[in-house]
């Protein structure tokens, strides 16, 4: 071959690839994504940022190891010729504000066909509004406000279980602890920060001790983001609870903790509702600190046992990233993989065929990681099959103890008091 | 009851001294060339940084790497001035705002790049652990940082009212131009209230290091107490900074545990805008 056609062999070569590329780029799916990627649950956003990155790359380029999750197969969506999926990341700080903007610039300048996010309830509320107002499909994985489902919006879905159900399990567990340890819980508090989310659950753990008949001797708001926490600390102790309920983000439940420690408030249990509590960086920074903390969670990785793909999934998620999945990044992976299942089968980027396909969604428990009995939203967008599951910190590490059927380990009731620890 | 108002007290005392330090740094700069430090946070963000580093690659306790960490700081404080601040020492207020708001931003978005948004702490220091006095707890850290602001305080406070230097500085303060005249290099006096101002910043980082998560963001949790502070005492006032410092420390805890946590920054707020209404000049400000 002489360098003449050499030159054009590799010129037509180089066109044709430009081609297929382009040809390629146009069978993009945009997604956005909305999460907190400064500010200060940015560790967790990171965290759900790996999570929806690894589920694209199984959607694109496939996982053998995982024959049993949808998608495994790679080479993106089969019912819309092997379209890939591309996301598009916003970072909404924390910040309502900023999300609003941020879910409108994805919409109207990134053309994403769907949106995903947002971690954070109050941010979750008004950057759903403008999809709503733009119609476009919102799918949230991870916001645990009850209300964001009862707006009777269109174009909302959500997987997760919300805050009403897991208030009612720490009751359900209370209850069946009773009957099967015999420890009798009666005097209760609650420590909720003072956004949306803590807000609600204080309403909702209000309503529930009074009905059930337990003694709430103590309810307390506190401001997120603040440098201390002593006077909270020191009116719970004067409230001498039997168990705290206590919904906080990182940095204020690692205060929390330490404030505890400091004063020597040692009741029988903390019963945290999630965030801070189920971060990677919680247990990092307290170590032995962090023992015996009960927290509600969606997810643990000890019901491997149970479905497969748990383990399989988070090996994945182990080798690229160094951590474990936690309820917030398996809940992101899990959102994305329904959201990606809704669009094969709607077969087009069409916002109204993909909401349309979302309505129908049904997938089985046994196709996703988490402990559920599948995915299928009501008529208000909201999954009916998600529940929680109660895990224990042990030597570092998330136990399941409750539903008692799904436990791994016996759960240790009561905390040991902060001067008996070794 | 009086046990835990005591408690209250104490704890509430112990934090006002460190919002003191952090304000002193604050009231400093702005008594010295009237200008506001939005990015005065992140002088504290580094100071924790700066020890936690320390803590983390060399094993050294923050208490000893406290002269470092001040020195460090002076020394980013002076950096600060000469390349930004010294451009701006004449330019309309709003300038210099978004001068320092810009700081904050570069300072914050800085250390998210080099260290990762994650919450980091300082688990075994020398001062960690906590004792119990007449059925009081106090935190070891905690008592530290406080005992370590005030002499922080005292040594401010001694450098501006005994020494040559300090008197220089404070007749910048009072007149520049006059104390030109007087053979006082002006440029060289901001650039040190700048340094002071940033070490006091890092020292109050460095004795929270040990009992507060280090974050990119940490600044923010203070700054805008440290303002209240130093608007409280009266601009420019070291002795006023302490003291206001203190009283916002006690009433934040005490408000809290009295009347609710909800409300506690409401009522230190509350208290601001009353002194701002009847002594607009702070409690120890010159009218």
């Amino acid at each position: 071959m002489s360098v003449k056609t050499m030159c054009i062999r590799l010129v037509q070569a180089g066109a044709a690839m430009a081609i297929s590329v382009s040809a390629y780029a146009q069978q993009e799916i945009r997604i956005g994504v909305l999460y907190p990627l400064t500010g200060a649950a940015a560790s967790s956003g990171a965290e759900m940022k790996s999570a929806l990155e690894l589920a694209v790359d199984i959607i694109n380029n496939g996982a053998k190891s995982v024959p049993g999750l949808p998608f495994s197969a790679g080479g993106g969506l089969p019912n819309l010729k092997g379209a890939k999926i591309k996301l598009v990341f916003a970072d909404h700080q924390g910040n309502p504000q900023v999300g609003a903007t941020e879910a409108e610039r994805l919409i109207t300048q990134e053309k994403v066909v769907a949106l995903v996010g947002s971690y954070s309830s109050n941010v979750t509320v008004t950057s759903s509004q403008v999809a709503e107002r733009y119609k476009i499909p919102f799918v949230n994985p991870e916001s645990s406000s009850a209300s964001l489902t009862q707006r009777n919006f269109k174009w909302f879905f959500r997987t997760t279980a919300h805050d009403d159900l897991f208030v009612q399990n720490f009751f359900e567990f209370f209850k069946e602890l009773e009957a099967r340890k015999g420890v009798k819980v009666k005097k209760l508090a609650a420590f909720n920060e003072n956004t949306l989310w803590g807000n609600e659950t204080t309403k909702l753990e209000v309503k529930l001790a009074a009905e059930k008949g337990y003694d709430l001797a103590k309810t307390i708001s506190y401001p997120a983001k603040g440098t201390q926490l002593t006077s909270e600390v020191q009116l719970l102790k004067a409230a001498a609870p039997q168990v705290v309920m206590q919904s906080s983000y990182l940095g204020d439940a690692i205060m929390a903790m330490k404030t505890y420690k400091e004063l020597g408030f040692s009741p029988d249990m903390i019963l945290a509702n999630n965030a801070g509590f189920t971060d990677t960086e919680f247990i990092r920074t307290l170590g032995k600190d962090a023992d015996y903390v009960i927290t509600r969670d969606v997810w643990a990785l000890d019901l491997a046992k149970n479905n497969p793909l748990i383990k399989q999934v988070n090996d994945l998620f182990f080798e690229r990233n160094k951590i474990n999945f936690t309820g917030n990044s398996s809940r992101t992976f899990t959102g994305l993989m329904t959201l990606a299942d809704a669009i094969n089968r709607a077969g087009s980027t069409e916002p109204e065929a993909i909401r349309k396909a979302l309505t129908e969604t049904d997938i089985p428990g046994n196709k996703i990681i988490m402990p559920w009995k599948g995915i299928k939203f009501d008529d208000k967008g909201q999954n009916m099959y998600g529940s929680g599951i109660l895990v224990q910190i042990i030597d570092g590490k998330y136990h399941t103890v409750w539903p008692f059927e799904l436990a791994t380990r016996e759960v240790v009731w009561p905390m040991p008091k902060w001067d008996q620890r070794k | 009851m009086s046990e835990i108002l005591v408690q209250t007290l104490v704890s509430g005392l112990l934090i006002g001294l460190i919002y003191a330090l952090v304000a002193i740094g604050l009231t400093m700069i702005f008594g010295v060339m009237d200008i506001i430090n939005f990015s005065h946070g992140e002088f504290l963000m580094f100071g924790m940084y700066s020890s936690f580093w320390m803590f983390s690659l060399y094993a050294l306790d923050p208490m000893f790497t406290l002269p470092l960490t001040a020195l460090f700081l002076f020394g980013l404080g002076v950096v600060v001035y000469k390349l930004v601040i010294s451009k701006i020492t004449n330019a309309p207020m709003v300038s210099q705002i978004f001068t320092t708001f810009g700081l904050m931003l570069l300072f914050r978005g800085i250390a998210q790049f080099l260290w990762k948004p994650d919450f980091r702490t300082i688990e075994k220091s020398m001062v960690s652990g906590h004792f119990s006095l007449a059925g009081i707890q106090v935190g070891t850290p905690q008592l530290t940082a406080g005992v370590g602001a005030i002499l922080v305080t005292v040594g401010v406070y001694l450098f501006i009212t005994k020494t040559r230097l300090g008197a220089a500085l404070e007749a910048t303060a009072a007149d520049k131009e006059a104390a030109r005249l007087m053979g006082i290099d002006s440029q060289k006096m901001f650039a040190l209230a700048w340094g002071i101002g940033a070490a006091c910043a890092g020292v109050a980082g460095g004795l929270l290091s040990t009992f507060f998560p280090i974050f990119p963001d940490v600044g923010a949790n203070f700054i805008l107490i440290a303002f209240v502070v130093v608007n409280l005492g009266g601009f420019g006032s070291i002795v006023g900074a302490l003291v206001a410092g203190i009283l916002v420390g006690v009433i934040e805890v005490m408000g809290g545990f009295l009347l609710g946590p909800q409300y506690k920054l409401a009522i230190v707020l509350v208290l601001f805008l009353a002194v701002l209404m009847f002594r607009p000049q702070g409690l120890m400000g010159k009218a």
